[in-house]
């Protein structure tokens, strides 16, 4: 039992599958994002793969500081990334509201609505800080690191 | 056939022994030359096999009754298939299989993307459903030269066992033919330019989209040993064996290898047709080639009908 649980663990480690979702930010971050999947960046490497359903996906990469529309659609993606997963809140968007805070078409920042384990700041990150949130997000997946103090105690709503 | 042959071919060599690593192998080749041609890394050697424990180990989510015995069952369903498919691949020229074994490994060979279609509609998401519509198409596109080229080489070789028809002398059909079905492997292996039914960017994953954990991890397994079969039968059909077990594997092992490689070359190289586009590439140039394959295969024939 020892072995196969160690394997699975190693085995999470060295495949995290990413779902990118933005929830109404201006697309900076998304831009950005993408420049991991060049090959200056390339983050297949380590394994990490970008994928085109949240079903397939341990990480749920969102952007943008939800708004009232995506808050649904949010909502459903993440109930449908299986266990064991991670939110990683990529932008200033995500983690704070940024300059949209007290907007009231906004819902957010992301920590109302699920529970956050790695924030990724900056406006937008650098791919470099994108890969670092990702390393740590894996380490949470892994059972290694714990994530962000909010994301024990759940979604306040 | 014994049933130590049977369990032997299953089990061990080429069937699942020797099969799932190959089809871990065949899917990293695959990604790595592509990230390679591309002027990236690419994923280290293991990563199929991660990927696959990674996936294993996750929660699936629950649904109705009825639709997790689909989800569940089909994807095993077409691992299993694949399977099958390998153990009747006539790898060593001694291994007489039995009357007919071309017809069933036909069958087989098709059952995984049966499953591909029937999942797409099982998992009533859109870009399955979608997706699973291109693979019913391609399907009926593919299979009118693939099932003409083996028809031609089950011809001229006068019999429908797949050991005779790979032992036999190196005719004018057997290179039309053979072609034929080395042009049928892309569209089958859903790779560049005929990677319609799984769409990235596009639908998703086509059939696969709603899939997720152990059911995603055995399609992935499925498509491994697809390459592993499709690859494995081209080698056997386009090449004279030399009866020395041992050489015999290294070059089946070996010769599969190099497909990959010139596969992942078209799939890196090339971009997306549309439906209708492969499907014209496949009746004009697939179906005119395997008719050249069935008229060479018939031309004894008429000669001696025509005297």
């Amino acid at each position: 039992m020892g072995l196969v649980q160690s394997l699975v663990r190693i085995a999470r480690l060295r495949s995290p599958w990413l779902f990118h979702l933005n929830t109404g930010g201006c697309n900076g971050c998304d831009i950005e994002f993408s420049a991991c999947l060049t090959p200056r960046y390339d983050v297949e490497q380590a394994g990490v793969l970008l994928v085109g359903s949240p079903r397939h996906a341990d990480i749920l990469c969102v952007t943008g500081p939800v708004t009232r529309n995506t808050r649904a659609a949010l909502e459903a993606i993440y109930a449908q990334v299986p266990d064991p997963k991670v939110v990683v809140a990529l932008g200033n968007c995500p983690a704070s509201g940024d300059v949209f805070l007290g907007s009231p078409v906004i819902e957010g920042p992301l920590g109302r609505v699920l529970p956050v384990d790695i924030f990724v700041p900056g406006c937008p990150p650098r791919p470099g800080d994108l890969i670092r949130g990702v390393a740590q997000a894996v380490a949470v997946l892994a059972g290694r690191r714990t994530g962000h103090p909010s994301a024990a105690k759940g979604a306040k709503s | 056939m014994s049933w130590g042959k049977i369990f032997t071919a299953l089990f061990i060599f080429p069937g699942m022994l020797y099969a799932v690593p190959m089809a871990w192998l065949m899917l990293w080749l695959e990604r790595k030359l592509r990230a390679r041609m591309q002027g990236r890394i690419g994923p280290p050697f293991y990563q199929p096999f991660f990927d696959f424990v990674k996936l294993m180990a996750k929660k699936p989510i629950l649904r109705s009754r009825a639709d997790a015995i689909l989800m569940t069952g089909l994807p095993l369903l077409a691992v299993s298939a694949g399977l099958v498919a390998l153990a009747l691949l006539p790898v060593f020229p001694g291994s007489r299989g039995f009357a007919g074994d071309l017809v069933l490994l036909v069958a087989f060979i098709e059952v995984p993307s049966l499953c591909a279609v029937l999942a797409g509609f099982a998992s009533r998401s859109i870009f399955g459903q979608v997706g699973a519509t291109r693979e019913a198409v391609l399907s009926i596109t593919y299979n009118l030269p693939f099932l003409t080229a083996v028809v031609a080489l089950a011809y001229s070789a006068h019999s429908l066992a797949l050991a005779d028809i790979a032992a036999a002398p190196a005719t004018w059909v057997r290179a039309p033919a053979v072609t034929t079905i080395l042009l049928c492997l892309p569209v089958k292996l859903r790779i560049n330019p005929f990677s319609v039914s799984n769409a990235e960017q596009e639908i998703y994953s086509g059939p696969a989209t709603e899939f997720g954990g152990s059911q995603l991890a055995m399609w992935e397994l499925a498509h491994g040993l697809e390459w592993v079969v499709l690859t494995g039968l081209a080698v056997c059909l386009g090449l004279p064996r030399t009866g020395a077990p041992v050489i015999d594997i290294a070059l089946f092992a070996g010769l599969s290898l190099v497909l990959v490689v010139l596969l992942s070359f078209l799939a890196a190289g090339t971009a997306r047709l549309k439906v209708a586009q492969a499907a014209r590439f496949y009746w004009r140039w697939g179906m005119g080639l395997a008719l050249a394959a069935l008229i060479l295969a018939m031309l004894p024939g008429i000669e001696r009908f025509i005297r």
